[in-house]
């Protein structure tokens, strides 16, 4: 074997001509000029894609608050400052990084629910919500899956069981799951293959309800006053 | 394995005796004799990863192929103006930012494929088909022949990416591109989408084309005896 390689080597030594040295300056000079060129070009597709992005996130959120108020006929949108809602939208702030509850009323202006966004760590990765519920009663409306990626074809089912959503609407919080059928007004039955993803829901469901009901019940009581 | 890696062009690219091969040639070595899965078996990280359904594949194999032609072309337009010592850098500059522009149009355009395939899009970066070409073909002949070879490379691994992600989502979801093909009686093999129905996929193709070798060599031989 090294009676073959020397051979080679020798041959590709003497047959390369000595690279001629490049000044630092040029190396420079390509490198910045690359750089320069990928930055103008990212800011550019950027600058181009950012609104239809932005527009699918808005989309996707108002969707999502839709399905857990059952299409009310007005949404009012709360702003969450410090601990306090507030109606109106703080000055010099970017809206879309404040966190926001959305309240639903219906045609006759009657409140039929506040959807509010949560997620907590799943199996795989975090499981984000959007969650309905009557904040008087703390009882559920219903909830919408913003993003999953729990396992294909077992955790997913959290998203594509359509009998495990649609056995959150009416029931009371907290909730506790379990593995039986059962018309316990403040239980839901887990899915098989999914235990781990269904306790998530039920816990992300748990803490965003004990977390924006004494918000919004504060609120109330100050425009009470 | 090594020996077929090199096309005919990327063997002696810049000896003015033999003429440059048609470039037909090396846009349909990408397809066959070079395919990057199949062949080079290059690029198989993604080739499981992200072949769990049909639209996952293919939009996959399309944002590698449009970040492939973007680099080849551009790598060889300037590689008379990169010198040796920052070729790598500038190379994998090019193709980051080409991954970062196909990252933003499909997150703007295809926003619920851009999530499925979730950090896989960003990695391309890291593709070894990508960089490969760059180093073996692109950086050294002119823009056209390192556009048909990115073409038939970037088809080549659509191709694979296709038949891989196909045979997984009819098996594992009974489907293809989210169509129920195989009817409500049949019970998906949920399987067949997790991480092992990759690498058993991956592996059935590689032992038909084996036996398919085998089987021409053997003919071959008959013919010649």
């Amino acid at each position: 074997m090294s009676a073959e390689s020397a051979p080679v080597a020798v041959a590709a030594t003497s047959a390369a001509p000595p690279p001629p040295s490049v000044p630092a300056s040029r190396l420079l000079m390509t490198l910045a000029f690359g750089g320069a060129f990928a930055g103008l070009l990212i800011a550019t597709v950027y600058e181009k894609t950012l609104p239809a992005i932005q527009r699918y996130a808005d989309a996707k959120v108002e969707g999502a608050v839709n399905e857990v108020l059952g299409k009310p006929a007005r949404i009012e949108t709360l702003y969450l400052l410090g601990d306090r809602l507030s109606r109106t939208p703080p000055k010099g702030v970017e809206l879309r990084e404040i966190t926001k509850a959305y309240v639903g009323f219906n045609d006759k202006d009657v409140r039929v629910g506040v959807a509010v966004e949560a997620a907590e760590p799943g199996f795989a990765d975090e499981v984000r919500l959007m969650i309905g519920f009557d904040p008087a009663t703390a009882t559920l409306t219903g909830f919408s899956m913003l993003g999953q990626k729990e396992t294909p074809g077992l955790g997913d089912k959290i998203e594509k069981d359509a009998a495990f959503r649609n056995a959150f609407k009416g029931k009371g919080t907290p909730l506790r799951g379990t593995k039986n059928a059962t018309t316990d007004a403040t239980m839901v039955q887990t899915i098989t293959g999914a235990t781990i993803s269904s306790r998530t829901v039920i816990q992300i469901i748990n803490h965003a309800v004990a977390l924006w009901q004494p918000r919004l019940l504060a609120l109330e009581k100050e425009e009470a006053k | 394995m090594n020996a077929p890696i090199p096309t005919a062009a990327t063997d002696e690219p810049r000896v003015p005796a033999t003429p440059p091969s048609p470039l037909w040639l090396d846009f349909w070595s990408g397809i066959s004799a070079n395919n990057p899965v199949f062949v080079q078996m290059l690029g198989l990280c993604p080739a499981m990863a992200v072949s769990n359904s049909l639209a996952n594949g293919l939009a996959m194999g399309l944002a590698t192929t449009f970040v492939l032609m973007c680099s080849s072309f551009l790598i060889s337009a300037v590689r008379n103006y990169i010198a040796s010592e920052v070729r790598l850098t500038s190379y994998i500059l090019i193709i980051a930012t080409f991954v970062t522009v196909a990252d933003m149009v499909l997150a703007a355009g295809f926003p619920e494929i851009s999530k499925a395939l979730g950090p896989f899009i960003p990695l391309i970066v890291v593709n070894c088909i990508i960089l490969g070409r760059a180093e073996a073909f692109a950086g050294k002949v002119g823009p056209t022949r390192a556009l048909a070879d990115a073409l038939g490379m970037g088809a080549g691994f659509t191709f694979a990416l296709i038949l891989i992600s196909g045979f997984r989502e009819l098996l594992g979801s009974g489907s293809l591109l989210g169509f129920n093909v195989l009817g409500p009686r049949y019970e998906p093999w949920v399987f067949m989408v997790m991480p092992p129905g990759g690498f058993l996929t991956l592996g059935l193709i590689f032992l038909v084309m084996g036996w398919r070798m085998e089987h021409a060599a053997g003919r071959g031989k008959g013919a010649a005896s």
